[in-house]
């Protein structure tokens, strides 16, 4: 089951939501990161992939991330991109 | 008076009996065709590329380019039994062009039609025309910068790069750093102007503002005491990445008003819209200025949006954009504003870039 599919199937898990960033972040950088590490003070990605995460989690979610919510600290971490796609799922299904 | 013809970015070739006199599979000694190399050459000075799309044995085809000197001309050079059109397209699709960019020649008429059927936009010409081909208006650009003259060079070092990126097994900001990155910011003279005039042309989707400004206005703007307009350039290890970025600010005591910046394209994939906001940031915070930036969203800048949110632009409200000679509200022109505090210098390259404050 894709994301996607997962996404409108049921309202989504903070775990699988987690899980599936992990994941996708050890495919992307080469390197298994914890849920609360800070992705860009650790200097283990670049401005371009942060780019690339906003698009990732818009697709994967089928979420839009504008204006105000694409702030840098939403991306900081596993946990703070997870609480981000919950809430702008919940908003969208609400 | 006609529209101006859309301008060829490349100009892909056959080889039998059009680039060279012959067939090479029956002729190892094959020679140029008339005017071909000053053709070559008079093109590729304009800033327009070439590759080849033939019907032909690779290895042995490339050895006669090499042999006849030329090789170093070609990108994406595409030598098979494959259809001209796929050849074509892929060469297109490679360097990121439309296909209306790009222009065929060939003296068979049928694998030009061939190439129109399957590719409409593809201007293509017969081999007769070669030696008219640089006093064509689509051949001629305005202005051929220094950039533009040495494009080929930096597509060639780019890929390079790529090749070097792919067989890289590591985050993305180790591999920058084995890049020697070094970016120069400047305040822009006339000459520089040229090069900028050519880049906010030729990019749409890195222009944050998605406000043109013409060359004449960034000229006249020279020498106010109370803007600045500064461009970019980069380098590393494997060459040039030309003139890369250009910015527009007015400094008024407690705000800096970003009026412009447009980024390459070419250089997205480095972060350099972060790093040049970052400086930016840090300067105005040297000064005690807040910045505000002038954005309008288009269909094709939204990675600039992201750059400028994670630089930490918001939509807050400041009594510093009060009389604020901004473009809020025409055209769908936001300001976007950010209290700027101390950045540190960036980590994935050398910065060499003037004092912004004490100018």
């Amino acid at each position: 089951m894709t994301a996607e599919q997962a996404a409108e199937a049921a309202p989504i898990s903070a775990q699988a939501v987690e899980e599936a960033l992990l994941a996708f972040l050890a495919e992307r950088i080469k390197t298994s990161v914890a849920v609360d590490q800070d992705l860009f003070g650790s200097g283990l990605v670049s401005s371009m992939f942060a780019m690339q995460l906003v698009v990732h989690l818009e697709e994967a979610y089928d979420i839009a991330i504008i204006g105000p919510e694409l702030k840098l600290d939403n991306f900081r971490t596993v946990q703070a991109m997870t609480a981000l796609v919950l809430r702008l799922s919940a908003a969208r299904d609400g | 008076m006609p529209d101006k013809p859309t301008l060829v970015k490349c100009l892909v070739w056959d080889l039998d009996n059009t680039l060279w006199r012959g067939t090479l599979l029956e002729d190892p000694d094959v020679e140029l065709a008339d005017g071909v190399r000053d053709v070559i050459a008079e093109l590729d000075a304009r800033g327009i590329l070439h590759s080849i799309s033939s019907k032909n044995d690779y290895d042995l085809a490339w050895t006669q380019l090499e042999k006849l000197g030329l090789a170093e001309y070609f990108v994406f050079p595409q030598i098979g039994w494959g259809r001209k059109s796929d050849a074509v397209l892929e060469i297109a699709e490679r360097l990121n062009f439309a296909p209306g960019a790009i222009a065929f020649i060939d003296d068979l008429p049928t694998e030009r039609a061939e190439v129109n059927f399957a590719a409409p936009d593809v201007r293509c010409y017969p081999a007769e025309q070669i030696a008219a081909l640089p006093g064509l208006p689509e051949f001629s650009p305005a202005v051929v910068t220094v950039d533009a003259r040495r494009r080929r060079e930096m597509y060639q070092a780019g890929f390079r790069r790529d090749a070097e990126k792919e067989s890289f097994n590591g985050p993305d900001e180790e591999f920058l750093r084995t890049l020697d990155l070094v970016m120069t910011i400047k305040f822009a003279d006339h000459e520089d102007l040229s090069r900028v005039e050519e880049l906010t042309l030729r990019t749409s989707q890195m222009n944050a503002t998605g406000v043109h400004y013409s060359d004449a206005a960034l000229r006249g703007l020279l020498a106010d005491p109370a803007h600045a307009v500064l461009t970019v350039n980069m380098a590393d290890r494997f060459g040039p990445h030309g003139a890369v970025g250009v910015m527009l600010l007015e400094r008024r005591p407690g705000i800096w008003h970003l009026k412009l910046l447009a980024t390459s394209c070419r250089v997205v994939a480095f972060g350099a819209g972060a790093v040049i906001l970052n400086w930016l940031v840090d300067q105005a915070a040297r000064a005690d200025a807040h910045l505000a930036a002038d954005f309008r969203k288009t269909d094709r800048n939204r990675m600039m949006e992201i750059a400028y949110r994670f630089a930490g632009f918001t939509d807050d409200a400041c009594t510093c954009l009060a009389g604020l000679g901004t473009l809020t509200g025409r055209d769908g022109v936001q300001c976007l504003h950010l209290a700027a505090e101390r950045r540190a210098a960036p980590t994935t390259m050398r910065l060499d870039s003037p004092e912004l404050a004490a100018r």
